[in-house]
């Protein structure tokens, strides 16, 4: 029997009982439905989170804390009272209500840039400005994103922050446009607006900045962003007026390492920063942990899936029993007819791959559909605040894959009433009623 | 003496093991030569299938030896074996074994298929057998929409679609009607006369037995020879 043949009799013969035949691609059906989606998912939010932190660019940088007090369990009662420690300092903005880190001290700066490895070492400046205000429309308050000289920024108009110029740069969300009193993103850029931060003493002083870009909004800190001239000039004015001698303290602090350094020296780096009391992430480091949450509960999804997956490989192991049992007579005539084991063989395999095919492609197909409208749907309702988020978006190369495993696990199914067929005795199946 | 077709020696067969055993035949020689029809006689159980398998080389004998033109069957290689039986001969089965629900063209081509024939090719030798049969109209028919005759035609073309040097026919009219079993004979020993198809019919039908060259008796798994030719010719009324 030619190669063409047998696929096209497998095809026909699997059609011969419809409703078994259909029962048991529902089952698969149901299993690629799953994993399409949730592989879906997986491409939507890791595509998303990409595009939002790709531009963490800075690949020479680690940022720097003082590690946790390995000691101090609730066990061993309050440690015993260091006056060189510094005081505990918030880590704001963003950080869990209440959380408070070891502030890192202008000795720990030295200590850390004195780390064989480190090039140099600049503290985390975070500055609390009181308000913005354009052409005299009112003022509203600022949240400034620490994290936005570190990043790229997705932007609705204008150009990134360019740390290098003089100018006093800043970055404004496409939520304030309409507060401060600008139509479009477009007519804000080049615009001048003013920032009021109060110095150490409680006067209020105003520093002006120019609009460069407008920025979409973010789910890495919401808020808008500084160039490091204008963060300074910020830091300086809440510094004025500070008595003398009053220690400066930082919740974190940026050390930048040679940018070719391998991974076994990054690796290195951190162990030493790690003996000396420092924890030190890589930018690498904090976007994998995030990654590490949503890979798991797709994970997870995706197992479930294979579950269901299992079930249904039960389902055509089912199916071609019966089938076989049904078909004792023909198979026996066909044996009888000059047929060989193998062929046989081949016949029952490639209608439990096609079953597989029919179960997993339409499966595919329908997810991708049904994924495609929810995803569109929650984009302009649930979130609609973050632009750009297609929750549910779908690689061809992994459809591809999800088919091709599906259609594995319908030939291994197959496998058991394959060899039932192909060992069949020519003479018992013709004798059988 | 030309070398039989086919060549049984002392074969026997057994089913079973231990306590089960049954001797399905002790022991059964017979020459089968070109072009002659024969007919294998018995009753139900006594042996004459097993005797038509093992010719058929659907079995394999415990004991003695089965000669296919004179090469012992137990040398042939299971290719060789599949090879015979799909392209030198053609099977014709009591129950018809028809695929219920294809055409019955597509029944019909089924050896061809097995044979790796192309479709076009499948479809033109196929209809050719059809029309030998007068059943070319009910080509696109599904076989269960076909009479008992129609079936047992459908399933001759399907034997005679390769061209087969051997026809062996289990029971061919045990389900057919007396009128449409003639209609079946008629044809069977036309393909024998015309075509010089060596024919081996099955049959517990004296009288379709005593159409054909040659009978043998088979009871109880063995020959039995006290039934002569002559006593077949001139049946003793009431045991026909």
């Amino acid at each position: 029997m030619k190669f063409v043949d047998i696929i096209t009799t497998a095809i026909a013969n699997s059609f011969r009982s419809k409703l078994r035949t259909g029962l048991t691609v529902i089952a698969i059906f149901i299993g690629a439905f799953t994993l399409t989606i949730t592989s879906g998912i997986g491409t939507g939010v890791t595509s998303y989170i990409n595009s939002q932190v790709s531009a963490i660019g800075a690949a020479d940088v680690l940022t720097v804390s003082k590690a946790g007090d390995a000691t101090a369990t609730a066990d061993d009662g309050p440690a015993p009272y260091d006056p060189d420690k510094a005081t505990a300092i918030s880590l704001g903005n963003g950080s869990r209500p209440g959380s408070t880190i070891q502030a890192l001290t202008d000795a720990d700066l030295g200590t850390i840039e004195a780390t064989s490895g480190i090039v140099g070492v600049d503290p985390a400046v975070q500055v609390t400005p009181d308000y913005i205000e354009y052409d005299d429309s009112g003022k509203f308050e600022l949240t400034v994103n620490a994290a936005a000289t570190l990043t790229t920024a997705d932007l609705a108009a204008g150009e990134q922050l360019d740390n290098e110029s003089t100018t006093d740069q800043i970055l404004l969300p496409t939520t304030y446009l309409d507060t401060l009193g600008f139509s479009t993103p477009e007519s804000a850029i080049g615009e001048t607006v003013t920032i009021g931060i109060a110095d150490f003493a409680g006067t209020q002083q105003q520093v002006p900045a120019t609009v460069v870009g407008v920025q979409n909004e973010t789910i890495l800190g919401a808020g808008a962003g500084l160039n490091q001239p204008l963060t300074d000039r910020l830091h300086a004015v809440e510094l004025s007026g500070t008595p003398a001698g009053a220690p400066q303290s930082y919740a974190t602090a940026t050390a930048r390492f040679d940018l070719d350094a391998s991974d076994a020296e990054i690796t290195a780096i951190k162990a030493d920063l790690a003996d000396q009391g420092y924890a030190a992430q890589t930018v690498a480091d904090q976007i994998g942990s995030f990654e590490t949450v949503i890979n798991v509960i797709i994970g997870v999804l995706n197992a479930f899936a294979v579950i269901a997956l299992i079930a249904a490989g039960f389902g055509i192991i089912n199916t071609l029993l019966m089938s076989v049992q049904e078909r004792t007579r023909e198979i026996g005539l066909m044996k009888a007819m000059g047929m060989n084991g193998g062929r046989v063989y081949a016949l029952f395999s490639t209608e439990a791959v096609f079953i597989g095919f029919l179960g997993s492609a339409l499966g595919a197909l329908v997810a991708v559909g049904v994924g495609s409208l929810v995803s569109n749907i929650l984009a302009t309702t649930v979130f609609e605040n973050l632009p750009g988020l297609q929750v549910v978006q779908f690689a061809p190369s992994s459809i591809a894959i999800i088919i091709g495993v599906v259609m594995l696990i319908a030939f291994l199914a197959g496998t058991l009433p394959a060899r039932a067929a192909a060992r069949q005795n020519p003479i018992d199946a013709l004798r059988y009623e | 003496m030309t070398v039989p077709v086919l060549s049984a020696q002392n074969i026997g067969k057994s089913y079973g093991s231990g306590a089960n055993r049954f001797d399905a035949l002790k022991g059964v020689s017979v020459d089968i030569r070109a072009g002659e029809s024969i007919a294998i006689v018995g009753k139900s159980g006594s042996g004459k299938s097993t005797l038509m398998h093992l010719l058929a080389l659907l079995d394999d004998p415990d004991s003695g030896a089965l000669l296919v033109e004179g090469t012992d069957a137990k040398k042939l290689k299971g290719k060789e074996v599949n090879r015979l039986r799909n392209q030198d001969f053609g099977f014709v089965f009591q129950q018809f074994f028809l695929t219920a629900n294809a055409s019955v063209l597509d029944n019909v081509v089924l050896p061809l298929k097995i044979a790796g024939v192309g479709p076009k090719e499948r479809r033109a030798r196929g209809m050719k057998a059809l029309e030998q049969l007068e059943l070319a109209d009910k080509a696109k028919n599904k076989a269960m929409n076909l009479s008992g005759g129609q079936k047992q035609r459908a399933v001759i073309a399907r034997a005679l679609v390769n061209n087969p040097k051997v026809i062996f026919a289990d029971e061919p009219t045990g389900n057919l009607d007396t009128t449409t079993g003639a209609v079946v004979e008629d044809i069977l020993f036309s393909l024998n006369r015309d075509k010089g198809i060596t024919l081996i019919i099955v049959t517990h039908d004296i009288d379709l037995a005593a159409r054909c060259d040659r009978q043998i008796f088979i009871r109880d798994g063995l020959e039995d020879v006290t039934r002569s030719p002559e006593a077949i010719e001139k049946p003793a009324g009431a045991h026909a």
